[in-house]
C-alpha cells in the first residue's frame, strides 16, 4: 500500500507547502499573548499521528510491530488529551478588564 | 466504509484544525479554536476507527487508557509555572510516537518497501528520535533535574556532526540495502545521542528559541510520516505545527538578536566572563522597600517588568496586588512583556493571567518602549539580561543588538535581584549602576510582600 506513485508525491508535496505557508499565515496572526496556549493546541492536533498508529495496527504484522504501534497509540493519546485540556485551562485563565463599579 | 465518505472526513479535520489555529489569532475566540481542534481530532479520530479495523483491539484501548490516565492529570493539574517543561515532554511523547510508527512501517513493508518512501521514512525517524532526545534533555533542564548551564567541552562540534553524520550515513546505507534492518538500529542510536548532544549545550535562558525549533522538528516529522503513509491530513497537521513552530522560533531568535545556530551550536552562558576593564569599582546603590514606598507615593505611571525570576519565585499573585494596591491610588500599572522573558514563548503572559491580571495591562515590547521616558516608576521583578541597556550602547556588548525594555529611560528604576550576580548572559547589567536604579536585594516575593505592606501603611 506504500508505494508511492511519482504523482502521488507530488501532490503530497503540493499540499505540504500550501498547509506550510497557510500555517506560517495563520501563526503570525496569532496575539503574542497566547504563544504558550498556542504551542500546547498545535501539539495536541500535530499528536492526530495517533491516526497513523491506527493504520499500522490494522495491517498484518508481527506482535512487536504492533507493540511499537500500541506504545505510539499510548504517547499521542497523552499528547492529545492533556494537550486540549492543558490548553483550555490556560485560555480560560485570560480574562478581560472587569468593568468599572 | 467507502474510502472517499472516509477522505471527506479527513477533509472536514482539516479544515477544522485550520480554522483551529486561525481562531487563536485572538483571546476572544481562542477557546472556539480550542473546541474546533478537538472536533477536528475526533472526526480524524473516528473516520479512521472506520476505515481500519485493528488486529489488535486489546492493546489499542491499553494504549488509549494509559494515555487517557497520564494525559488527563497533565493537562488539569500542572502548574503554570510548569507549562514549560509539559511542552518539552509534549514534544517528546509527539516525536516518539511518530518515530516509532516509522520503524513499523518499516518492518511491515520490507522487503518490498521503495526507495522514495524509505528515504522519506529515514528522514522522519531521524527527526524524530533527536527530537525526542533533544526534548527530553529540555525537560530535564527546566525541571531542574541538570543543571540550566550549557555543558560544553573539546571538540563538541565535531563530536555533535560526527554522531549526525552517522545517522545519515546509515539512513542512506539502509536506502541503498532495504533489508540491512541493524542499520535502522544505528540509524536510531546516532540520531538519540545527537539530539542529547545538541540540547546539553544550549543554556537555559535559550529554551523559548530550543522549545520552538523542537516544536518545528515535531511537526515536520509527523508530516513527513504522513508522506511515507500517504495520509494527507497527518501532512496538513504535521506542516500547519511545524510552522507553528518556525514562526514561534524565528520571533524568539529575533528577540535575542541571535541566529538559530548561534542558539544550537553557541553554547551562550557557559561561564561569567571577566567583566569588561574600567567597570571593577562601581558600586550600585541598595535600597529597602520602604524606600520604594516614598518614590511610589508619588507616582501617577508605574510600568512592571517582569523575567523568569517572577516565575521562579512564584511572585505572580504577589504581584497582580501591587498592581491592583497601586491601580487604587489612582496609579496607571501596564506590565512589559519582552518575548524571550521566561521559558518559552508567551511565558509571563500565562502566569500573569493565571493571576488575574487583565490582558489589557500586558503591554508587548514595541507598543511599551515609547511609554517609558513618561513613566515615574519601572519595576523590575526577576528579569536581567532583557534590560541591560547595554545591548544599545555598547557595541562590545555580547548583549549588543538585543532589543531590549528600555526601563533606564524612566525616571526611576526599581530593580528586584536575589543578589548582585550577573544575568545568565553573565554580563554584568548597567542599569545597576545607573543614579535613578534603586536595587532592592532579596526575594522576589518577600520583597514585593514586604512592599505592598508598606503601600497599604500609608497615611496620606
Amino acid at each position: 500500500m506504500t508505494a508511492l506513485s511519482s504523482a502521488d508525491l507530488i501532490t503530497n508535496l503540493m499540499i505540504f507547502v500550501l498547509a506550510t505557508v497557510l500555517g506560517q499565515e495563520l501563526i503570525r496572526h496569532v496575539s503574542r499573548l497566547l504563544h504558550t496556549p498556542l504551542m500546547a493546541l498545535t501539539n495536541a492536533i500535530s499528536s492526530v499521528s495517533f491516526i497513523a498508529a491506527l493504520i499500522v495496527l490494522a495491517e498484518p504484522s508481527s506482535e512487536d510491530v504492533s507493540i511499537l504501534a500500541a506504545i505510539a497509540v499510548a504517547l499521542a493519546a497523552t499528547n492529545i488529551v492533556s494537550g486540549f485540556l492543558l490548553t483550555d485551562r490556560i485560555l480560560r485563565m485570560f480574562r478581560r478588564r472587569k468593568p468599572d463599579k | 466504509m467507502s474510502d472517499i465518505l472516509v477522505d471527506s472526513l479527513y477533509v472536514v479535520a482539516a479544515l477544522l484544525f485550520v480554522l483551529s489555529l486561525k481562531f487563536m489569532a485572538e483571546v476572544r475566540t481562542s477557546r472556539m479554536g480550542n473546541f474546533c481542534g478537538v472536533g477536528g481530532m475526533v472526526i480524524a479520530i473516528g473516520a479512521t476507527l472506520l476505515a481500519y479495523q485493528s488486529r489488535s483491539v486489546d492493546l489499542l484501548v491499553g494504549a488509549v487508557v494509559i494515555g487517557a490516565i497520564v494525559g488527563s492529570p497533565i493537562g488539569l493539574k500542572v502548574a503554570m509555572t510548569a507549562v514549560p517543561q509539559r511542552t518539552a515532554m509534549s514534544h517528546a511523547f509527539g516525536s516518539l510516537a511518530v518515530a516509532l510508527v516509522g520503524a513499523a512501517e518499516y518492518y511491515i513493508d520490507t522487503p518490498g518497501i521503495d526507495p522514495a518512501t524509505l528515504s522519506v521514512l529515514c528522514g522522519e525517524m531521524v527527526l524524530g528520535f533527536l527530537t525526542f532526545t533533544g526534548s527530553c534533555m529540555a525537560f530535564a533542564k527546566l525541571q531542574g533535574i541538570i543543571s540550566g548551564r550549557p555543558i560544553l567541552y573539546r571538540g563538541r562540534m565535531f563530536v555533535s556532526l560526527g554522531t549526525l553524520g552517522v545517522a545519515v550515513a546509515s539512513a542512506v546505507y539502509l536506502v541503498a540495502n532495504p533489508t540491512q534492518s541493524l542499520a535502522l538500529l544505528v540509524l536510531a542510536g546516532a540520531a538519540l545521542l545527537f539530539g542529547f548532544l545538541l540540547v546539553i549545550a544550549i543554556g537555559g535562558a535559550d529554551m523559548p528559541t530550543v522549545i520552538a525549533i523542537l516544536n518545528s522538528f515535531a511537526g515536520i516529522s509527523a508530516a513527513a510520516l504522513g508522506f511515507v503513509l500517504d495520509n494527507r491530513l497527518l501532512i496538513v497537521a504535521g506542516s500547519l505545527d511545524g510552522s507553528s513552530g518556525l514562526i514561534l522560533g524565528i520571533i524568539m531568535s529575533r528577540a535575542m538578536n541571535r541566529s538559530f545556530t548561534n542558539i544550537l551550536f553557541g553554547g551562550v552562558g557557559a561561564a561569567a566572563p571577566a567583566q569588561s576593564g574600567g567597570t571593577a569599582a562601581r558600586v550600585a546603590q541598595t535600597y529597602t522597600p520602604d524606600d520604594v514606598v516614598v518614590v511610589l507615593r508619588d507616582a501617577r505611571t508605574v510600568i512592571i517588568a517582569p523575567g523568569y525570576g517572577m516565575a521562579v519565585a512564584q511572585a505572580q499573585h504577589v504581584v497582580k496586588e501591587l498592581s491592583d494596591a497601586l491601580q487604587a491610588r489612582g496609579i496607571d500599572v501596564k506590565f512589559a512583556i519582552h518575548p524571550v522573558a521566561g521559558r518559552m514563548p508567551g511565558h509571563m503572559n500565562v502566569l500573569l493571567a493565571e493571576a488575574q491580571v487583565p490582558y489589557e495591562q500586558l503591554w508587548e515590547m514595541d507598543k511599551v518602549n515609547p511609554l517609558f521616558p513618561e513613566t515615574d516608576v519601572a519595576i523590575v521583578v526577576g528579569a536581567n539580561d532583557v534590560t541591560n541597556p547595554a545591548a544599545r550602547t555598547k557595541p562590545d556588548s555580547p548583549l549588543y543588538g538585543m532589543p531590549i525594555l528600555n526601563v533606564d529611560k524612566a525616571r526611576t528604576v526599581v530593580f528586584i535581584k536575589r543578589s548582585m550576580g550577573p544575568g545568565f548572559s553573565g554580563v554584568d547589567n548597567d542599569l545597576f549602576y545607573l543614579p535613578n536604579t534603586m536595587m532592592v536585594l532579596g526575594d522576589a516575593k518577600k520583597v514585593l510582600t514586604d512592599l505592598l505592606a508598606a503601600l497599604r501603611n500609608l497615611r496620606d
